[in-house]
């Protein structure tokens, strides 16, 4: 695989009775950003980490940078650089000591590493609170700390863990900025992420994983072809009235509707001709006299993604509401500690 | 590129460089660890404040009446400050597996193992830079046991050898904490659980009473127990003249080679299970 980065082929992990991954295949190109798109429990962590060499494969092979995971793990983790799912800094440390010492521990001189520790501050805009203690920061410095960090020994290839969940917009906003800078300097990076929108901005190629498999690959226009463009979600106020209007609408788009009878929604892939296709669709329910609570056309996510190409939905959660799924975030990883016991 | 790239395996460094690094990794997470008592000093406040409020119950609350106990010569104050450091360095120990689990928690870990850096430096810096806390903390002790009235009476090479038995049991129960820690990878359940088996070892020993005076079942596990060995060892480096007459059971040299004897039977015990419960964290 000429130029390959990352190579994964046939990985598989099992935990008890889950088959967190059941034969993974991928690819990472030098210089390339390469999404790895997923709802919650795909696989995307267990990839990560059996890539960065915290966790052995079950079977399978895979190297980063040429190294085995597994024969060469030690001198594999010179050339990687991690920002796990959960910022791991040091709180009570200062963000410049968090920094150094990582790049000491990446046996670089301590002037040199001071230095690095610095650029990267600078960079990320925590210059001027590089002399606090970490526990003063917010969840986007720490995030943005967490991320520095792994930069410090300047890796090849670099593993981020869905690196803008339980962000708030705004600091979302801002640490895309800085990632799509980042790979603008040939640091090759596998991201993994819940949101089709971050993959598409960031990522040159995706990968969609489900049940600890790729289930599609190819670029982000490629995958939203697959969805068929622009999507026409609408809700009918009256839910009995939920299978005359699916009726109504159905075969609008290039795609089949999905309808879920609970909520009322029903969900219409619309192609290019979305404006068109939702005048039509109002037409045509009022003349059923179908009555709406809601109508919009929106960009595909990974929902609709997973729609057309599983058939069932996905768990991922809604991308905004920060501070909420933060804890709930938190408190599912410490399910699963408990879990591992 | 990639015939390269796939060929490529690991030039491994030299004997000599890969111990080097591993103790400059293990220096590194050292002073990382002690940074921890620079910004929160509450936490060195808090686990002085304890053994402190140890020495002034024993020492005038039950003193008085456990002195009676005693054999005629041996004032309550200098039997209870060698008790004291040894209890003090053990309880100290639970800090290792609480700060093991809290930086499983956090995820640190992870980070550390994704690092090139040596395997042994998390455990080689976690119960070094607890060394050093406990060696302040029994310091802190000796001069508020100077307060109360005890003396180190049997010259200063014995002082200094009592100094390093206590934070070489503290340092001998560190691997034992950093086991639990992590094994039960939590922090509230390695608190609770590291008192189920702390308090036996502790309190039912020679640390605060004479053993003769506790019933006889309780006798055979209190002289069985390496705390009381500790303890009376300690003694034994603390009082003047010979410990036979103190009714400590046997001869200084005696007792520093069942002290030395029980230190490293745990370690060799703890110290592989622990690096095999830190290889498993993954
Ligand atoms: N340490 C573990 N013990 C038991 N099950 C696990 C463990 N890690 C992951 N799993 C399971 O493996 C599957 C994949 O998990 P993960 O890789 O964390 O998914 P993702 O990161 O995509 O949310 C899930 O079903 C998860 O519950
Ligand atoms: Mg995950």
């Amino acid at each position: 695989m000429e130029g390959s980065v990352v190579v994964v082929e046939q990985l598989t992990k099992r935990f008890g009775h889950v088959w967190a991954l059941a034969g993974l295949d991928l690819e990472v190109r030098q210089g390339t950003v390469v999404g790895l798109l997923g709802p919650n429990g795909a696989g995307k962590t267990t990839t990560v980490r059996i890539l960065a060499t915290l966790l052995a494969p079950d079977s399978g092979r895979a190297t980063v940078a040429g190294f085995d995971v597994v024969r060469d793990a030690e001198a594999l983790r010179s050339a990687i650089g991690l920002a796990g799912q959960f910022a791991a800094v040091d709180e009570n440390l200062t963000g410049l000591e968090n920094l150094e010492m990582v790049g000491r521990l990446y046996h670089l001189p301590k002037a040199e590493a001071r230095r690095r520790a610095r650029d990267v501050l600078e960079r990320f805009g925590l210059a001027s609170a590089s002399g606090r203690t970490a526990r003063t920061y917010s969840g986007g410095m720490r995030r943005r700390l967490d991320l520095g960090a792994s930069l410090v020994g300047r890796p090849q290839v670099l593993f981020l863990d869905e690196p803008t969940t339980g962000l708030d917009p705004r600091s979302r906003l801002g640490l895309w900025e800085i990632i799509r800078e980042l790979v603008q300097d040939g640091t090759s990076l596998l991201l993994t992420t819940q949101y089709l929108e971050e993959a598409d901005r960031l990522a040159d190629r995706i990968a969609v994983i489900d049940g600890g498999k790729v289930i599609a690959e190819g670029t982000a226009d490629e995958l939203k072809s697959r969805v068929g463009g622009e999507v026409l979600e609408l809700r009918v106020a009256d839910r009995a009235e939920v299978a005359r209007a699916a009726g109504a609408v159905i075969g609008l788009g290039p795609g089949g509707a999905q309808v879920d009878n609970a909520s009322g929604d029903i969900t219409l892939p619309v192609g290019s001709d979305g404006p068109g296709i939702l005048a039509e669709a109002v037409r045509r329910l009022d003349a059923e006299a179908v009555i709406l609570a809601d109508i919009q056309l929106r960009r595909p996510t990974l929902d609709d993604v997973f729609l057309t190409l599983t058939g069932h939905a996905t768990e991922a959660e809604p991308m905004d509401g920060d501070a909420e799924r933060a804890t709930s975030g938190r408190r599912s990883r410490r399910r699963r500690r408990e879990r591992d016991r | 590129m990639s015939a390269k790239l796939a060929e490529r395996t690991a030039a491994r460094p030299g004997v000599i460089r890969r111990i080097r690094l591993a103790i400059a990794d293990g220096l590194i997470l050292t002073r990382r660890n002690l940074l921890h008592y620079v910004r929160v000093p509450t936490l060195l406040v808090f686990s002085t404040v304890q053994p402190v409020m140890f020495v002034l119950l024993f020492r005038f609350v039950f003193g008085g009446s456990i002195g009676r106990a005693l054999p005629p010569g041996l004032n309550y104050v200098s039997y209870l400050m060698p008790g004291i450091f040894v209890q003090t360095s053990i309880f100290g120990a639970t800090a290792t597996g609480v700060g093991l689990a809290e930086d499983l928690g956090k995820g640190i870990i992870d980070r550390f193992r994704s690092l090139p850096m040596a395997r042994s430096a998390v455990l080689a810096g976690r119960t070094t830079a607890d060394l050093f806390r406990n060696l302040v903390v029994v310091l802190l002790m000796t001069s508020v046991g100077y307060l109360v009235g005890f003396r180190f009476q049997a010259g200063i090479l014995f002082a200094v050898l009592a100094v390093l038995l206590a934070i070489g049991v503290g340092w001998t129960f560190s691997w034992i904490s950093a086991t639990i820690g992590l094994l039960l990878k939590d922090v509230e359940s390695v608190q609770a659980a590291s008192f189920v088996w702390i308090f036996p070892l502790t309190f039912a020993s020679s640390v605060f009473v004479p053993v003769d005076t506790m019933p006889g079942w309780l006798q055979v596990w209190a002289k069985a127990d390496p705390v009381s060995v500790w303890a009376n060892t300690l003694r034994s480096f603390t009082l003047p003249g010979d410990p036979q007459t103190l009714n400590l059971g046997s001869s200084r040299l005696a007792l520093a080679l069942q002290s030395g004897l029980w230190v490293a039977a745990i370690l060799a015990v703890f110290v592989p299970l622990a690096i095999r419960a830190y290889r498993r964290t993954g």
